[in-house]
């Protein structure tokens, strides 16, 4: 399988995304610079963290009218997994792929810790070798990752299970302890804890793998079958 | 030549922490009478000669990128400049 | 925007002009002889900024030659951005702490936020990749609303610019003490990797090349910067705001992506960062080392505002901007590579051979300058020096023996002084962890980072006890540099070298400056006996409020190499039944501890003793045992003395511990005595460990999440549950700043 890794002007978890797909999880993986105009030759598409274009204005804002992001549209469209961590996860959302926005954090600084998240849908091709209800320990690094959207909204996604992640220890003020989501169809997750981060047995915590490990694991199956 | 003021401002639905903790702080020292603070963005641009609407500019470009729907609205002032 | 009348050479003579911006009449007369006519506006001004003390260290230059700087690692010592020592395989660590003191306390946000951009650009010049940022801070006491103010402000500042910029913020220290109350210290160190072919200087040589300025544009922000870091803070200094950049870390950013393509290319000839005195110090500087001279016309400077004088160009301190000497002719190339990045690079002049600064604006030449007399043969003062009084008083004075009548409510007292208390606030503000290297996270003795693709790590700390320093600036010196050695043995490094950021008052006064000469003389010799030479580092003088000088702060910014991860030590206890060791004698030794500081509210007498020599040797031994697997946590004792380093061994564990104090109890409590190491060591392991280390076993790691410390007799001295401990030590921040 073979994943893209879209760099914006900005982005700073472009490498650790890239070295969690490359060393950890073992699969092809490539750097994309946000102009390019052509994302069929991926399997998988990557929105790391960071501060695409500073994060003026409002986080993700004016990445999401960067040439790629047509790609990224187009991608998701195909079914293809499109996974976008914090910075990417903003971005999603103001490119309309997920629904709500993201506020300041309720406390208004950044925070930065390893948190607990409660494996809420484990049928998406995203968390597929989680167990349900998995708590696991997912670090999160955001100044602006207080979840919103209308009611109604909140509806949908509860009845159509998008939740995918919640906090159990709400760090951050998330409406519902939202902490990952995913769109209608299930190929489009955001989340604002950086699985990236949770890889290395070095470093201490390698929870977040099997998220990977799971797009690897749908996407064989759905290559297989097609095939 | 136009000056533009474009205001953007948290929807009133939604909660503002920001704004929340300059009123705690303005409660803090004697300023009692704030019964509520919004904190918002203000923008100015200026536009020159165009054969479109400026509103319609304007309007396209707040509702595309100077502010997010979701969460905040937008009102903005459009002044006419003479070139100088 | 209608111009201001500069004032004629005339008048800067006459009017004594040059006074305000903080030249002497013996300095005019020497600039006077030099130009062999008066100096214009402009020219005036570039002296000034050049010839500061923050630009030309000539007030500290004769001190600092003291410092043993040579190696047989160091690739680069002092002089260059930043300094350069080889950790084998090719490869090589840079790093570099400086200061942004004085712009911190009039806009804490921003005066940190840049501090952070700048030392970040002194190590990316160098061709290095920055991989971690550390910070040492010290403000007035947690009290007053402008000192929460101040701590608050700096740490979103520096948050604000390393998470952006996405360089993790592993570590560093915060310490508070009332002689910080109107003068914060904000001290920022970067450290970086680079491959040895990579290491770019910041030199203007071959006659002919292209001076390229890349980056922000030039604005009128910052003006006079130097000079201002080189004046004492007054109630005048508020007024002085313009002086303060703001910081840009998207710029940085890109920035830092395109300098390190720029690196790789062979059109590059030197780079540099426009730090302090911006445009004008990375010039003169560059030629002056390469022997060269800049033209530059300052027509083609990317400016933001109209109407600039080449008065305010030359001294912008507009942040995000480098100069580069490109190979005549490949100038193309450069501008098409900044450009992927959205940076603009501008060709703006040339390397001469006449050894001149010289400045073109409209058509006319306005400044022309030997580059010599700017940077190398800036004057140097050998300041009168002279023993303090207070000094004198201390050393005579019996020792201390603090009145304690409950040891576990002092310890709990202990662990709530916000020098000792739990850092989480700050750090959980900081990105620690993206470009996911850092192994070892902040709150332990030293940070650690792995190295992608090899199995060594580094590990880096700040360190400097300034009440020791203040009580003797010799001894105290000494112990800056032994405790940052300790701190990365523990973390089962062999330190490498030192970078060191000299935080005094004014050395205008005799006693300031024998402190600044004795601190310095202190830390030499625990360089030279430790084997970590100092490569580099900054100068902050007139660190003053109204008069009154901080206590001497030497920050000591020290990294190690970890040959093997596995090696890797943290502080904590591992598991029950494991035996722990206090390494080093405890004496009665009080004066400048945490808890004179907490009975008395102020520090006096002797500073501890150390022995450089015996620090040496069990630094040595317990690196020795490290390597051999046989050590399962090391943790240097400091402020707070046993009891306070047990209760941090224990924090977080669940584990607890049951200790035994042979000797005086208050001693062995709360003393702090230098050269300690509590260590843990699992029982199969004892003969082996006992045989490389020289240590007193004093108890063992329980599953009870009890502290239970005991006297000779067994009477228990202290017991509290780990929790209540923790309690104490992680609250006391977040209570104080509500």
């Amino acid at each position: 399988m073979k994943f893209a890794v879209i760099v914006f002007p900005g982005s700073n978890c472009d490498v650790d995304m890239y070295h969690a797909i490359k060393d950890e999880l073992g699969e092809e993986v490539e750097y994309v610079w946000h102009d390019a105009q052509d994302l069929s030759g991926f399997d998988g598409i990557l929105l790391p963290g960071g501060f695409s274009y500073g994060d003026y204005l409002r986080s993700g804002a004016i990445a999401r009218f960067a040439n790629v992001m047509k790609e990224v549209v187009k991608a998701a469209d195909e079914g293809k997994p499109v996974l976008g961590v914090c910075n990417g996860f903003q971005i999603l959302l103001e490119a309309g792929l997920l629904p709500g926005a993201m506020r300041r954090n309720e406390k208004l600084k950044f925070i930065c810790r390893p948190v607990k998240l409660k494996v809420e849908n484990n049928e998406t091709m995203f968390s597929n070798k989680y167990d349900k209800g998995e708590i696991i320990t997912i670090p999160i690094a955001h100044g602006e990752g207080n979840y919103y959207c209308d009611e109604k909204t909140l509806e949908e996604l509860i009845a159509n299970k998008q939740i995918v992640f919640t906090y159990q220890d709400n760090p951050n003020g998330s409406l519902n302890n939202i902490a990952g989501i995913v769109n209608k169809r299930g190929n489009v997750l955001g989340m604002m804890p950086h699985p990236e981060r949770a890889v290395s047995e070095l470093l201490g915590n390698t929870d977040g793998l099997k998220l990977f490990q799971s797009i690897v694991r749908s996407w064989r199956e759905a290559h297989v079958t097609n095939s | 030549m136009y000056r533009v003021k474009v205001y953007v401002t948290l929807r009133e639905s939604v909660l503002d922490p920001q704004g929340n903790a300059v009123k705690n702080a303005l409660h803090s020292m004697n300023f009692n009478e704030v019964e509520d603070v919004r904190i918002g963005k203000y923008m100015e641009l200026a536009i020159g000669k165009t054969d479109r609407n400026v509103e319609e500019i304007v309007d396209e470009m707040c509702k595309k990128l100077l502010a997010n729907p979701v969460i905040e609205d937008y009102r903005y002032e459009i002044e006419e400049v003479a070139v100088k | 925007m209608s111009q201001i009348l500069e004032p004629s050479p005339e008048m800067i003579k006459n009017d004594k002009i040059y006074k305000q911006m903080g030249v002497s009449d013996e300095e005019f007369a020497l600039i006077e002889k030099i130009l062999g006519r008066l100096p214009n506006y402009t020219e005036i001004g570039i002296f000034s900024v050049m010839w500061s003390e923050h630009c030309s260290y000539k007030n500290s230059k004769p001190v600092l030659k003291k410092f043993p700087t040579k190696g047989e690692r160091v690739l680069q010592g002092p002089g260059e951005g930043a300094g350069i020592v080889d950790i084998g395989d090719n490869q090589a660590v840079v790093f570099k702490i400086e200061s942004h003191n004085h712009p911190s306390a009039i806009e804490p946000y921003q005066g940190a936020a840049t501090g952070v951009g700048g030392i970040i650009r002194d190590v990316f010049s160098m061709g290095a990749r920055p991989i971690a940022l550390l910070n040492s801070l010290r403000f007035g006491e947690l009290t007053s609303p402008r000192v929460k103010y101040l701590f608050e402000e700096v740490v979103a500042g520096i948050a604000g610019y390393g998470n952006c910029i996405g360089i993790p913020t592993v570590g560093g220290e915060v310490q508070f003490d009332a002689s910080y109350e109107g003068n914060p210290l904000v001290n920022a160190m970067c450290v970086g990797l680079i491959n040895h072919e990579d290491i770019k200087k910041g030199q203007a040589t071959g006659v002919g090349n292209t001076v390229m300025y890349v980056g922000a544009k030039t604005g009128r922000d910052g003006i006079h910067g130097a000079t201002f870091a080189s004046e004492e803070l007054s109630e005048a200094s508020e007024e002085k705001r313009p002086a303060v950049q703001v910081g840009d870390p998207f710029m940085e950013k890109l920035l830092l992506e395109a300098c390190l393509e720029v690196i790789k290319s062979d059109a590059l000839v030197g780079i540099q960062d426009m730090g302090a005195a911006g445009l004008t110090s990375s010039s003169a500087e560059m030629a002056s080392k390469a022997g060269s001279g800049i033209e530059m016309n300052l027509d083609l400077v990317p400016q933001r505002e109209a109407g600039m004088t080449p008065y305010e160009m030359m001294l912008s301190e507009s942040q995000e901007r480098m100069l580069l000497v490109i190979k005549k002719g490949r100038e193309q190339e450069i501008i098409d590579l900044f450009k992927k990045y959205d940076l603009e690079a501008a060709p703006i002049g040339k390397v001469t051979d006449d050894k001149m600064l010289r400045l073109i604006h409209k058509g006319e030449i306005v400044a022309e300058i030997p580059v010599d007399a700017l940077a190398e043969d800036a004057p140097v003062y050998y300041k009168p020096s002279k023993e303090p009084e207070y000094y004198r008083q201390f050393q005579s004075m019996p020792p201390y023996v603090p009145k304690v009548d409950d040891y576990k409510e002092t310890l709990l007292a202990l662990l709530k002084q916000p020098t000792i208390a739990s850092k989480e606030w700050v750090y959980d503000q900081y990105d620690y962890m993206v470009r996911t290297n850092t192994v070892v996270a902040p709150g332990s003795d030293a940070a650690v980072l792995r190295i992608r693709g090899t199995k060594k790590a580094l590990a880096m700390t700040t360190d400097c006890n300034s009440r020791y320093l203040y009580l003797d600036p010799e001894v105290g010196g000494k112990i800056a540099v032994s405790e940052a050695a300790r701190n990365i043995v523990c973390s089962g490094a062999v330190p490498l070298a030192i970078t060191d950021c000299l935080n005094f008052g004014s050395p205008e006064k005799p006693e300031i400056f024998w402190q600044l000469e004795k601190a310095v003389d202190g830390m030499s010799e625990a360089c030279l006996a430790l084997n970590t030479p100092v490569i580099g580092g900054n100068v902050s003088l007139y660190n003053e409020t109204n008069g009154t000088a901080i206590y001497p702060t030497p920050v000591v910014g020290m990294v190690g190499l970890i040959e093997d991860t596995d090696h890797i030590t943290t502080q904590s206890f591992k598991e029950a039944g494991s035996i722990v060791y206090l390494l080093g004698e405890t004496k009665l030794e009080f004066s400048g501890s945490e808890l004179q500081k907490m009975l008395e509210g102020k520090i006096f007498g002797k500073a501890p003793e150390i022995d450089l020599e015996e620090e040496k040797q069990r630094l040595d031994q317990l690196l020795a045992a490290i390597r051999e697997g046989l050590v399962q946590s090391a943790h240097d004792v400091a402020e707070g003395g046993l009891a306070v380093a047990l209760s941090e061994c224990l924090i977080g564990t669940g584990l607890g511990a049951e200790i035994t104090i042979n000797g005086d109890a208050l001693a062995g409590l709360f003393s702090e005595s230098q050269s300690r190491i509590v260590v843990s060591v699992k029982p199969e392991n004892k003969e082996a460990f006992e045989k490389i280390v020289q240590a007193e076993a004093i108890g063992t790691v329980t599953n009870s999440g009890i502290l239970k410390i005991v006297n000779g007799n067994g009477e228990t001295l202290i017991q509290a549950s780990v929790e209540e401990l923790e309690q104490a030590w992680k609250g006391a921040i977040p209570c104080l700043l509500k």
